[in-house]
């Protein structure tokens, strides 16, 4: 309804707009279309914020108009019987329910039903009333001279600040109720314990007022995530996608390139479960028989490798994106200069371009390892829940991410120290990869600086 | 058709190009050009923009085989060999044939560093201590060595456009080429850094054969000994300077030269 009436109001001023510049044939200060948006958006944003204060505080109206009614008289005098009837009776009035079983709500339909029609009349015309009037306020500054256009980008800048402020501002809301729920569970748990104990094996079973701290060393979560995101993932990762990087910049056709750097970067997009099963259903099984065969008795089927090495493969994309812009952004002037000296292009590409796109390089390779860090179906899937502290990457591991999800979906209740921990774990993760990221994007940006 | 002006004297050449033609994709940038470079002397390369004196001046060290679509045709010989011969290894040529751009374009490492990369590629240099006496004589010869030889673990690109200048030639000649080409050297330059690098130019070509490249026809008649005036990918008229300057034969060389057009 609102919509329409912005819309009456947008064909309404276009066409005077178009009939004023007809009768006075001079140019318009604004094209016909601004005065359409400019009341068309008076009409829009007034009336929009009005309909969404009324809902909000009509409902309290209504019942106060049905507890000031005679039919009130006979409520009951407990409150939450007196609730319990209330609702049950606003559900038959408005049609949510066919009839009533509460003895209590029966009188109380028809004040209810009332109430309600009668201040949806009183919203519709509220709401009429402020369309119009702001309407008309907005419809009678159509005039020739009048600035519609530059009103409208006034608004039209409103509307971007305020969608780029949800991101900044759901950031800040994820961030306080993790920190909240941190702190519940850091009541529980002392920080030094789940900081720096080694042992972790949260029971969600056991009494949740006194958990024994002893299990919830997160140590071995850690150590986890760093062996197979920032080890094993980096040892695949970076050497393969810095060799594709600079094959790409600096041997491949340009015919070649223009295919396969995007199609590099589709990779980046395959959906990470699609990966897990990669990891569970090949890469695993195959690492544990060639364990065996070279005598490794116990090889896990849920091993470290197997996760680390397909994360690796996942992150490539990242890896090697980032490398080859910034070895593509190493001025011509530089290989040039490599190249009159003599040097083959390879001799160039390790003494000077590489060097100089060392920084950008290395803020791909921290974004890539914040990326890995934060991974979780590849582990949920190829590694296992036990956390083992081990060097041993055939042994099988659990990531940080792992646990959270495990921790979330177990049984424990909401309160339970077990199913906080997850908080925990998620808010260590965060900062970490926060301070990655913050760290990867200053070198990045300071490198960006260089060249210009 | 080139016309020679008569009072140049033939000397020995250093590099000589016979019917050149250089082409960008379907684009023919240099039509059938011939010349010779003496050795111990500055040839300067002037002409309007987009004549062809930069292609053809890194045609002279194959820099144009960086660009995919670039091809040659002709005969290039540096003493008398063809090097765009199979038997000529093009990493050996461009240690005889140094170059220098036309924006500085030090490496991103130490001043040190930078003069020391030809000589460590080809290694010419026994020990450590040669290879600090090659920076040193370098830097002296580029009339740098006083400026910074306390501060050779610098980078490179902190030192001022002049003296980034200057590190460029320094690292050219540290591998001890035969011949430098310089492809307008000084046009990023302010004038007294220009000055100190036509200065360097004067000095230099005692040892080298030198090739410039130059947009300003001042800088030509103060640094070189011979000229060549490059119109439409062909060289118009090749002499003297003073006589290119003083006496041109052509009237496209007049013109270009009273300032008509370019």
């Amino acid at each position: 309804m609102v919509l329409g009436l912005a819309l009456a109001g947008w064909l309404s001023a276009r066409s005077r707009a178009w009939a004023l510049r007809a009768n006075s044939g001079s140019r318009l200060a604004s094209l016909p279309n601004y005065h359409g948006w400019y009341v068309g958006l008076w009409i829009f944003v007034p009336t929009i914020i009005f309909v969404f204060i009324w809902d909000a505080i009509s409902p309290n109206l209504v019942i106060q108009s049905v507890l000031a009614s005679p039919a009130a008289d006979g409520l009951p005098a407990i409150d939450s019987a007196r609730l319990d009837a209330l609702r049950e009776a606003r559900a038959v009035a408005s049609g949510a329910l066919a009839s009533t079983t509460n003895p209590d709500a029966l009188p109380m339909v028809a004040p209810f039903s009332d109430a309600l029609s009668q201040y949806r009349w009183i919203g519709i015309a509220l709401t009429v009333i402020i369309a119009g009037a702001a309407g008309a306020w907005s419809y009678l500054r159509v005039k020739p001279d009048f600035g519609a256009r530059t009103r409208v980008e006034r608004v039209i800048m409103a509307m971007l600040i305020l969608a780029s402020l949800v991101a900044v501002f759901s950031t800040f809301g994820i961030l306080a109720s993790l920190i909240f729920e941190t702190f519940r569970f850091f009541e529980m748990v002392s920080p030094i314990d789940f900081l720096f104990g080694t042992f972790w094996s949260p029971d969600p079973m056991a009494n949740p007022d006194n958990p024994d701290p002893t299990r919830y060393g997160a140590i071995p979560l850690f150590w986890g995530t760093l062996l197979i995101g920032a080890v094993i993932a980096m040892i695949v990762a970076i050497p393969v996608g810095m060799m594709s990087a600079i094959y790409l910049t600096q041997y491949a056709h340009p015919r070649f390139r223009a295919w396969a750097k995007p199609a590099l970067e589709i990779l980046a997009g395959v959906p990470t479960v699609v990966y897990g099963y990669f990891a569970a259903l090949t890469v695993a099984p195959m690492i544990r028989d060639i364990a065996m065969s070279v005598g490794i008795a116990n090889a896990s089927s849920e091993s470290a490798l197997a996760a680390g090495l397909v994360m690796g493969v996942m992150i490539i994309p990242f890896v090697s994106s980032m490398a080859d812009d910034s070895i593509a952004a190493v001025p011509q002037a530089m290989r040039d200069g490599s190249l009159a000296m003599g040097a083959t292009t390879s001799e160039t590409i390790k003494q000077v371009l590489v060097p100089a796109a060392l920084p950008g390089i290395v803020g791909g390779v921290m974004l890539a390892i914040s990326r890995a860090i934060g991974e979780t179906m590849i582990v949920v899937m190829a590694a296992s829940t036990a956390a083992n502290l081990s060097a041993n990457p055939l042994d099988s591991m659990t990531t940080v991410t792992v646990q959270i999800v495990a921790m979330l979906t177990g049984e424990g209740s909401f309160d339970h120290p077990a199913t906080l921990s997850a908080f925990a774990l998620g808010f260590i993760l965060f900062l970490v990869t926060l301070a990655l990221n913050f760290v990867a994007l200053s070198v990045v940006k300071r490198y960006r600086e260089a060249y210009e | 058709m080139t016309v020679i002006h008569p009072n140049l004297e033939a000397v020995d050449p250093k590099m000589s190009a016979e019917g050149v033609s250089v082409y960008y994709g379907d684009k023919q940038a240099i039509k059938d050009v011939s010349i010779a470079i003496p050795a111990k002397y500055v040839t300067a390369f002037i002409g309007p923009s987009g004549c062809g004196k930069s292609t053809f001046l890194r045609a002279l060290n194959r820099m144009n085989d960086t660009i995919p679509s670039a091809r040659v045709e002709g005969q290039i010989e540096l003493d008398g060999e063809d090097i765009y011969s199979n038997k000529m290894d093009v990493v050996q040529l461009r240690a005889r044939v140094g170059m220098v751009f036309q924006k500085p374009n030090p490496f991103p490492k130490s001043i040190y560093d930078n003069i020391a990369y030809g000589p460590r590629i080809h290694g010419i240099f026994e020990q450590k201590g040669d290879l600090d006496g090659i920076v040193e004589s370098s830097l002296r010869r580029a009339g740098l060595w006083d400026e910074v030889k306390d501060r050779l673990n610098d980078p490179g690109t902190a030192l001022s456009g002049g003296q980034q200048q200057r590190l460029c030639i320094a690292r050219a000649i540290a591998v001890d080429p035969e011949v430098i080409l310089m492809d307008e050297p000084c046009s990023a330059l302010d004038p007294i850094a220009t000055a100190k690098i036509e200065e360097l130019i004067a000095e230099l070509s005692s040892r080298y054969a030198i090739v410039i490249v130059t947009h300003s026809m001042q800088q030509a008649a103060r640094v070189s000994d011979r000229t060549a005036f490059f119109h439409l990918g062909e060289i118009v008229e090749y002499g003297r300077t003073s006589d290119i300057f003083t006496n041109p034969i052509e009237q496209r060389t007049k013109d270009y030269i009273t300032g008509r057009y370019g």
